[in-house]
Formats: structure tokens, C-alpha cells, sequence
């Protein structure tokens, strides 16, 4: 608690967590750990970007949402968990499905509508799923994915299960019902739960300030006594810091939590939103503040990085999202003969399967 | 064959999934400690324990959508909402979640989970706590939706939802759980979606489901006991998916059809099942298809206006004589066609 209380003084006072971001690489950490940060990190940038481009050159249809700017945050949740946790997550998720494992040519599929998607082209964009990796779905209902994951973590408990859940959501569904009755109930019920919100201080076009009473949103969980930390969501260690400890405490004592990670957008809401509502000052410095380009530094700084090996990881990612767009543009559409024969099954499940559990 | 209630069923049929499937729990507001609003989980508590027996705050939207989430790592919840009026807040985790996952997501994830809920009028509990709100859920693919209408219908289709795979929405009628009737087997199932004839008759079919179900049987054998009508009366037991061949064969059968049911008339049940025999058997009709349904209004308090604005078998009744083939109409004798139409 000590630890808690101390980090949310910190943040009351508003010392910019942007420092930390700068900070040298502690000794103990692995080498090919943190490579694979950064190159997790390039990908989900490459991948968003191009997944940009291909909206632009309507191979993607609907809504699109991105993570750029927040790959540091998209990371380091990732590294903070168990291979065999389970994450929910809202519609901006694609980085977060590429980090959990899920093929990008299977992520890419989805976004073009096609049958080699990872919904099978059902969901989209919003709607990313792998029951395997235990990716258990985008939400695109601000708050919806809340009250699923606690009901997930339910589950777990309820087996005694050694896994735990982590469910993301956006700065703006903390001002939801959803929130707060999933808090609530996460707490009577001591579920090995936690709660992940990105801040990056705008709910489409409305800024936290104006949208919640508490703009410091860590502080929310203290109405459930829960613990709560505020991280700088352009720290990829960081926030895989806060991440493993809330998923020990999750874990090992089946206590909920929740952390906040300070991040950015740099483009629009969504790839058709101009992004008027945002002065261009602020867009800067934010982009200013590229989480991939701080860690780079850093590893360089602390001789684990140099040019030619970025490079190669670079190029690397380039690679593998090339090969993502090329899968999913020779992939097929799902067959409308055989979704109009079998309807019923796609809308509902059979009789023999459900029995057990992810 | 002993007789049981239909609450008695209902409790029965909770208490043999818990024992025969440790997926299975229950959970809901004051289910445990308070043994349930009406009593359906009495017991069960003491019985199975807290893990299985769940207590919940008041959160509908919350202690839904955590079924939902614990119906996708494969347990098997039954949520008891205290009556569906309540669970108009729980809409979002129905509606948007648990309808859609398993097609929204390819296919991988099945939500095996059961929603049980009374509806109904008539107990002066007013506008907030009075509705039928079926067709709203019966309305959306991905749901199943089951309002049975006997004891053991209840215990059968219980047993049926619960064995699942797919988000069941369990109609109950505050006025029906202490109407009595056979108790089944114990190994009773009542299949989803199949309606049934529930009394045979040859002069019109009267379509309903849920406490109108019961309500119609009884004024169909009341009127054959009087010798004056052979009614048919056909019990839904299921609105989604909807039984529409037994539906249109007792039409075939009769030629005349009255939907008979509790809820609001406009964009209802009856409004889809008359919409489902023009074009089923539109040929067959020898008049049109009436619907007996309660008024659209907010229910209202006081009892004569309640009673007034509630649907039921004097309404019934009336509909059947004015639907039934005119040499079977006991208001007529053959001297009301020469009466002055005023």
C-alpha cells in the first residue's frame, strides 16, 4: 500500500512520467526480451499503419481504430501477463491481438473480411478473436467487454484456476455503469482480475477533463478498495512493470486491480476522423514523444541496440506485415452459398460442443 | 402421477442440474440468504453452497454480463432476474453480448447460459412491474426464448435450456407458480421449439403461450364441456426458435385463429404469428386472424383499471364468439343477422 500510495502522490502532482521512458535499462533485463519489445512494438506500428493505408484503399470496410502512439502501452500489457491469461479488450485492439500471438495475416485477414480471418470474417476490425490464444474478443460496446472478463475471472475462480484475466478498456469507460458495477463486483467476489485503462486522454473527441469528475482515473478503484497504480503509457517496462504486479497480486491473493497507463493518439478516434478537436501544438509534442523512438534510445544508450540491428528488426516487420497483406489479399471471401445453407450454425452453437472451457 | 407446482417444478429441476453438473451454479439477486423473491431457490443455498448458490448486489447489466463471461470459459450459469422488468437493464450484455458472440467470433465460442425471469400482470404491482416483454428478446437471433405454461413444461424446457449451448431467455409468470399440475419424470426434457396441441378441436385454433397458454386451455375445455365450441388450443412454449409447422397445420385444420397473449398487441407475438399464417396459409382462413392482447397502456395501479386494461379469458371468450364459424355461434340462434347493426 505504501508502494500504491506513493505513486499516486506522485501522479496528483502531475510529475511528467515521461522521465521514466528516458531512464537508463536496469542491468537485469534479458536482452532478447527487450529486443522483442521493440520489434513487438515496430509491428503494431507498421501493422497500423499499413491497416491505415489499406482502409484508405477500401480493402478494409467499417470502423478502423488504431494504436498508434500506444504501442509502448499494447506491449508492455502483453509482457506483463501469462501466456494463458486471458485478455478482453475494446475495438482498438489489433496491437493487442498481434501481441498475444494471433497470426497478423490472420489479424489482416479479418480487417479485409475474409474467411482466413481470426472471426472467420463475422467480426472485423472490432471484433478480433482466438479462443487458442485465449484472445477473448474486441467489444465494440464502450464498456461491454467489462462485466464479460469478470465473468471470465469468475469462471476461474470458481475452477481454482492458476490463470488470470486482464481486461483493457479506454479512458472513457470509466464513466460507464459497466465500470463501476464490474469493479464491484470484481471486489465482493475477490476475482483474479485486472483492469487496464489506456488513457490517451480522449474518449472519441471528448477530453478526460471534460468527461469524467476524476480525471485521474486510477483513483476510481479506491470507491471499491482496490488497488491502483497510474504508469506512463510510453514506457513499454513500465507498464509490463505495473502489469506482472497486478497480476501477481490477481493471481496469488485473487485480488483485483486496476492500472492507468498515460498515453497518446496520434491520429484520429478512427481512420475517418480528421482529428479537428485536437490543437495541432499538442498532436506535435504527443508524436514528439514516440514511445518506439524513446525505447530505441534507450537500448542504444545502454549498448543493447545499435543502427545496423534496428535496421534488421525494422525491415523485419516490414516483412512480416507485407506478407499479412499479401495473405489476407489472396485469401478468399467467405463462401455466401454455404453461409446461406447453414445459417443456423452460424448463429447458433450445436448441441455437442460448449461442455468445457477455453 | 403427483401433482406439483409450477414453482415446485422449477426448483425441482434446478436442484437436479446442480447435482448432475458441477458447470452448472446459479446466481441472482437474493436467490441465496433470502431464498429467492418467490421462493423458486428455496434451499438451495443450505444445500449447495455459496460457490454454487450466488448472491448477487443489484446490477443486472454487471451480474449478467459476468454470466455471459463465465458462460465463455465454459460454465454453465442460470441467472434468476427478479422479474423482467429488471432486466431491461441488463439489455447491453444480452442484446450486444451474449446474442452475438457466437457468431460474431466464428464460431469459437459457444455461451451456454440460462436467463430466467417472470413476467406478468394482475398483482397491482403497476406500470414498472407488470410488463411482458418477451417479443423484445424473441425479436433478436442468437437468443433462444422458452415460456412454458404447465409444471411440467416448465421442468422439461429448464432441464432443455440449461443442456444448451446458446443464451436462453426462460419466461416465467408471477401468476402462475402456484398453479399446479403432473409432475414428470425425472428425466422429463421438453425440446426446444416445438409448440404443442395442447387440446384438440375443430372449429378455430387459439395460438398462445406462457399463463395466456393455461388461461386458454381452460376456457377451451370449458366452452367443449358446455358443448357449445371445439376449440384448439395450441401452447408456443417456445418464441424463438418458433414452431411454425404446428402452428400452420392447426391452422390448416381449423381455418380460424386467434393469438391469444398477455403482452401489448402492436409489433407483438400475435402480430408475427398472424403475419406467419397469411403467408403460410393465407388459402386456408376463412376469416381473419384475430389478436386478444392487453391494452398499451402502462399498467395502472388500481384494481378496477388494472383488471380493465389486462387481457384474459373474458376477452378470450368474446373474440372466440365473434371468430367462431356462424352456425357454432351461441350468441347468434339465427336471429342476430336480422339485428340492427348499431
Amino acid at each position: 500500500m505504501d508502494d500504491n500510495s506513493k505513486q499516486q502522490t506522485q501522479a496528483r502532482k502531475g510529475i511528467s512520467t515521461r522521465e521514466q521512458a528516458r531512464a537508463p535499462i536496469p542491468q537485469e533485463e534479458d536482452r532478447a526480451a527487450l529486443l522483442n519489445y521493440y520489434y513487438q512494438m515496430v509491428l503494431v506500428r507498421r501493422f497500423e499503419e499499413k491497416s491505415g493505408e489499406m482502409y484508405n484503399r477500401a480493402r478494409i470496410g467499417g470502423y478502423c481504430h488504431l494504436n498508434l502512439g500506444e504501442e509502448a502501452t499494447v506491449v508492455g500489457f502483453s509482457a506483463g501477463l501469462a501466456p494463458d491469461d486471458y485478455v478482453y479488450t475494446n475495438y482498438r485492439e489489433h496491437g493487442y491481438a498481434l501481441a498475444r500471438g494471433l497470426p497478423p495475416g490472420a489479424v489482416m485477414a479479418e480487417l479485409f473480411g475474409k474467411d482466413t480471418g481470426s472471426s472467420r470474417g463475422r467480426g472485423g476490425s472490432m471484433h478480433l478473436f482466438d479462443r487458442e490464444r485465449r484472445f477473448m474478443g474486441g467489444y465494440a460496446i464502450v464498456g461491454g467487454q467489462l462485466p464479460l472478463a469478470t465473468g471470465a475471472a469468475f469462471a476461474l475462480a470458481y475452477r481454482a484456476a492458476h490463470e488470470i484475466v486482464a481486461c483493457q478498456m479506454g479512458d472513457g469507460t470509466t464513466n460507464t455503469g459497466a465500470f463501476h458495477e464490474s469493479l464491484n463486483l470484481a471486489k465482493i467476489y475477490a476475482l483474479p482480475i485486472v483492469y487496464f485503462v489506456v488513457n490517451n486522454q480522449y474518449g472519441m473527441g471528448l477530453r478526460v477533463e471534460r468527461g469524467s469528475a476524476v480525471s485521474e482515473l486510477y483513483r476510481k478503484a479506491c470507491a471499491y478498495d482496490m488497488q491502483s497504480w497510474r504508469v506512463d503509457g510510453n514506457d513499454v517496462l513500465a507498464v509490463r512493470d505495473a502489469v506482472r504486479k497486478a497480476a501477481a497480486l490477481a493471481r496469488e491473493k485473487h485480488e483485483p486491480s486496476l492500472i492507468e497507463a498515460v498515453s497518446f493518439r496520434f491520429r484520429g478516434h478512427s481512420v475517418v476522423d480528421p482529428d479537428r478537436y485536437r490543437n495541432p501544438q499538442e498532436v506535435q509534442e504527443g508524436r514528439a514523444h514516440d514511445p518506439i523512438e524513446a525505447f530505441a534510445t534507450r537500448l542504444a544508450d545502454a549498448g543493447l541496440l545499435d543502427e545496423k540491428e534496428r535496421r534488421k528488426l525494422d525491415e523485419k516487420a516490414e516483412h512480416e506485415v507485407d506478407a499479412a497483406v499479401k495473405f489476407a489479399e489472396d485469401s478468399p471471401f467467405p463462401s455466401v452459398d454455404e453461409f446461406m445453407a447453414g445459417l443456423e450454425g452460424y448463429v447458433y452453437a450445436p448441441a455437442e460442443t460448449g461442455e468445457e472451457g477455453a | 402421477m403427483a401433482e406439483i407446482t409450477y414453482r415446485q417444478a422449477l426448483h425441482d429441476a434446478l436442484r437436479e442440474e446442480l447435482l448432475r453438473d458441477e458447470h452448472v451454479f446459479l446466481l441472482g439477486e437474493e436467490i441465496g440468504v433470502f431464498e429467492g423473491s418467490y421462493k423458486i431457490t428455496a434451499g438451495l443455498l443450505t444445500e449447495f453452497g455459496p460457490r454454487r448458490v450466488v448472491d448477487t448486489p443489484i446490477v443486472e447489466n454487471g451480474f449478467v454480463g459476468m454470466a455471459v463471461g463465465a458462460a465463455m470459459l465454459g460454465l454453465r450459469p442460470i441467472v434468476e432476474i427478479m422479474t423482467i422488468n429488471f432486466i431491461v437493464l441488463a439489455m447491453d450484455q444480452i442484446v450486444n453480448q451474449a446474442a452475438k458472440i457466437y457468431a460474431m467470433f466464428g464460431g469459437q465460442c459457444p455461451v451456454p447460459l440460462v436467463i430466467r425471469t417472470p413476467g406478468g400482470g394482475g398483482q397491482q404491482l403497476a406500470a414498472t412491474h407488470s410488463q411482458n416483454l418477451e417479443v423484445w428478446f424473441a425479436h433478436v437471433p442468437g437468443l433462444k426464448v422458452v415460456a412454458p405454461s404447465t409444471p411440467a413444461d416448465a421442468k422439461g424446457l429448464l432441464r432443455a435450456s440449461v443442456r444448451d449451448n446458446n443464451p436462453v431467455i426462460f419466461l416465467e409468470n408471477l401468476a402462475l407458480y402456484n398453479v399446479k399440475g403432473e409432475a414428470p419424470r425425472d428425466d422429463y426434457m421438453v425440446p426446444i421449439g416445438k409448440a404443442q396441441v395442447t387440446k384438440e378441436g375443430a372449429d378455430l385454433t387459439v395460438i398462445s403461450y406462457s399463463r395466456m397458454a393455461a388461461v386458454a386451455l381452460d376456457v377451451a375445455r370449458r366452452l367443449e364441456q358446455e358443448n357449445r365450441l371445439s376449440v384448439e388450443v395450441v401452447d408456443l412454449r417456445s418464441l424463438r426458435p418458433l414452431d411454425r409447422e404446428t402452428i400452420v397445420n392447426s391452422v390448416r385444420k381449423t381455418n380460424r385463429a386467434i393469438v391469444f397473449e398477455e403482452d401489448w398487441r402492436s409489433f407483438g407475438i400475435g402480430a408475427e404469428i398472424a403475419a406467419l399464417l397469411q403467408e403460410e396459409a393465407f388459402d386456408d382462413l376463412d376469416a381473419p386472424i384475430k389478436r386478444v392482447a392487453s391494452l398499451e397502456v402502462p399498467l395502472p395501479y388500481s384494481k378496477p383499471l388494472e383488471l380493465a386494461t389486462l387481457t384474459g379469458s373474458k376477452q378470450l371468450i368474446e373474440a372466440i364468439n365473434e371468430l367462431a364459424p356462424r352456425r357454432r355461434r351461441r350468441v347468434n340462434h339465427g336471429r342476430n343477422n336480422h339485428a340492427p347493426a348499431q
